[in-house]
């Protein structure tokens, strides 16, 4: 089944790959882009509330200092690929410091301040967005030009798939790996997980700091493909965004993450086509609620969840058939 | 010989409920305690504060004459305490395999490895696997724990941890809510890891009449006090232990009186 699986991937991201050179859709193009880039996002999520149970409510924090960072970089400095690489690293070790600080300060706590603080923490990047100005323009943000290699749109679409790939492969490794083992007992049982010798305070802090880089990185990417950045990026929005692709998709699979961020994002993008004919589907938002709320109703677990749940429960009842046989 | 657990003046209140109140023991190394005592007596407790679970609000706690009265529930397995859980503590959403598979890993000391795949550690499954046919559970390693019966859920308990492989086992009621039949087998796992003579393990019984037998010696408690403490003989004629079980006696110093 396994290996069905992973026949079923090669074959998508195949598709993915070659599809800019057979069907030419700039909006396609563009939307697509956008897709790999929440799909990192949320997978980033993932990692937390799906594979260790911590909830978040300030991801956008991570998503927006990779935002800015770019951004920042290519108008202070030049739009060139050294720059650029430099803003990555930036990235990587500002995300990574923060995300380590607020980890070591809260998960000893009770589950609900790392979320209360994230989110503190995420306010406060905003105001900090807002009121530097120097840099950051203001509310209104600022556009900045990227270095060629980025500029031509399909070359942009493959390089953000094949991160998206890549980020998926390093994270399925990551959770299948002994220490990803240990984040899913912390996430079913914290107590026990303590008492079977394993210091959880260290498992959530690393995961937390590697969620918090994926983000940061989704962030960078984000802001590149639109080669400009305001302060939304620190908005609730973003973190509900991915908190929305999650559950969708179904926490702790790594595939519902991308299929999640694939089905907000078109969602999204036919609603603001169908605004045109009316104006009541501008309010997407109200739409995205109700999805939400039939999603948690009648899927809990989220679109991957209840494949794997109906596929297991047809095996097993396969399994039956086959004992009564023996039996008779 | 040299104790490898001793409390000394041991207690605990919540509120103004003294729960356990000045417990002295000492265990000698490969020693089998049994400790006995009705509903409510504190023993559960005694076990919580033994393993981390809960700090002491008085005395003090040795292991191999090291004070661990302060350390963590990890510090205190990976120093060789492992414990079991009288209401049943595994993860209910991972297959029975899994559980006692994270078990054997934490005692491989495999903790932070990230990159490599969980199945390149293939003897950690073949372990697992072993410690599950030991307690009868062989033919469930793909059951995910949750949908276990309640006595499946026992045997899960205790493989995870004779699993741990540490020196010290504490084990809370490990039969309660097993059917009549799956108990001598449960009774069997523990006599052979007190043959094997390497342990030192402490349990919990409700039923005196079980342990007797398989017990070095037997400790009492009441209402958070050790009422008594020797070999099962002793235990069995003592006239304060016997008016406990029988009922009627919740007061002891009127007994003594
Ligand atoms: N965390 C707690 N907070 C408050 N009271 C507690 C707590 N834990 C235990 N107690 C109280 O301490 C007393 C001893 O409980 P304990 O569970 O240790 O008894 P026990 O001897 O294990 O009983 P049983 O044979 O029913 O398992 C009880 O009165 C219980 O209500
Ligand atoms: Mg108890």
């Amino acid at each position: 089944m396994n290996n069905r699986m992973n026949i079923l991937y090669v074959i998508t991201a195949v598709f993915l790959l070659v599809l800019p050179f057979v069907y030419e859709s700039r909006t396609l193009l563009i939307l697509l882009t956008q897709v790999f880039i929440f799909a990192i996002f949320a997978m980033s999520y993932d990692i937390l509330l799906g594979y260790t149970g911590i909830v978040s409510f300030g991801h956008a924090m991570f998503f927006g200092i990779g935002a800015y960072t770019i951004g920042v970089f290519m108008k202070q400095f030049e739009p060139t690929i050294p720059y650029f690489l430099l803003a990555v690293l930036v990235t990587i070790v500002l995300t990574a410091i923060v995300s380590f600080v607020l980890g070591l300060l809260t998960l000893r706590l009770k589950s609900h301040f790392y979320a209360m603080l994230t989110l503190a923490f995420s306010g406060l990047f905003l105001v900090l967005a807002e009121k530097w100005r120097t840099v950051t323009y203001g509310n209104d943000g600022f556009t900045f030009r990227i270095p060629d290699l980025f500029k031509d749109r399909t070359d942009f679409y493959l390089i953000c798939l094949v991160t998206m790939i890549v980020v998926f492969a390093i994270l399925r490794r990551f959770t299948s790996s002994p220490l990803g083992r240990v984040l899913q007992a912390i996430r079913e049982n914290e107590q026990r997980t303590e008492s079977l010798g394993y210091s959880i305070l260290h498992y959530k802090v690393i995961a937390s700091v590697i969620s918090g880089v994926m983000a940061g990185l989704a962030g960078l990417l984000y802001s590149m493909s639109l080669r400009f950045v305001n302060t939304s990026v620190f908005t609730m929005d973003i973190t509900l965004d991915a908190l929305l692709m999650t559950i969708i998709g179904g926490v702790g699979t790594l595939v519902g993450a991308i299929i999640g961020a694939g089905l907000i994002e078109f969602a999204h993008h036919w609603l603001t086509e169908l605004a045109k004919v009316h104006w009541i589907f501008e309010r997407w938002i109200i739409f995205f609620g109700i999805i939400y709320i039939l999603a948690v109703m009648f899927f809990p677990m989220g679109i991957v969840g209840t494949l794997k749940k109906i596929k297991l429960n047809r095996t097993k009842k396969e399994e039956k058939k086959a004992e009564e046989k023996i039996a008779s | 010989m040299e104790p490898i657990i001793e409390t000394k003046g041991l207690s605990i209140s919540f509120g103004g409920h003294t729960a356990v109140d000045g417990v002295n023991i000492s265990v000698p190394k490969n020693h089998f305690k049994s400790i006995i005592g009705p509903n409510g007596a504190g023993k559960t407790t005694f076990f919580n504060l033994l393993s981390g679970q809960l700090l002491p609000t008085k005395g003090q706690i040795f292991f191999r004459n090291k004070e661990i009265t302060k350390m963590s529930p990890t510090e205190r397995t990976c120093l060789g305490l492992g414990r079991s859980f009288q209401i049943t503590n595994v993860f209910p959403n991972l297959t029975v395999l899994e559980n006692v598979r994270l078990a054997v890993q934490s005692q491989a000391g495999t903790r932070f490895q990230m990159l490599a795949h969980y199945k390149k550690y293939r003897i950690f499954e073949e372990k697992a696997a072993e410690w599950l046919e030991l307690v009868l559970l062989d033919n469930k390693k793909e059951i995910v724990a949750r949908n276990l019966a309640h006595g499946e859920k026992r045997k899960l308990e205790i493989a995870m941890l004779l699993a741990l492989n540490t020196e010290v086992l504490l084990l809370d009621e490990p039969t309660a809510g097993m059917s009549v039949e799956e108990v001598p087998a449960i009774l069997d796992v523990i006599r052979k890891i007190k043959r094997g003579n390497d342990r030192t393990i402490l349990l919990i019984e409700h039923k005196m009449d079980m342990i007797m037998d398989l017990s070095d010696s037997v400790m009492v408690l009441f209402n958070g006090k050790l009422l008594a403490d020797g070999t099962p003989n002793e235990i069995m004629k003592n006239e304060i232990v016997q008016s406990a079980y029988l009922g009627g006696l919740y007061d002891v110093n009127s007994v003594k009186a």
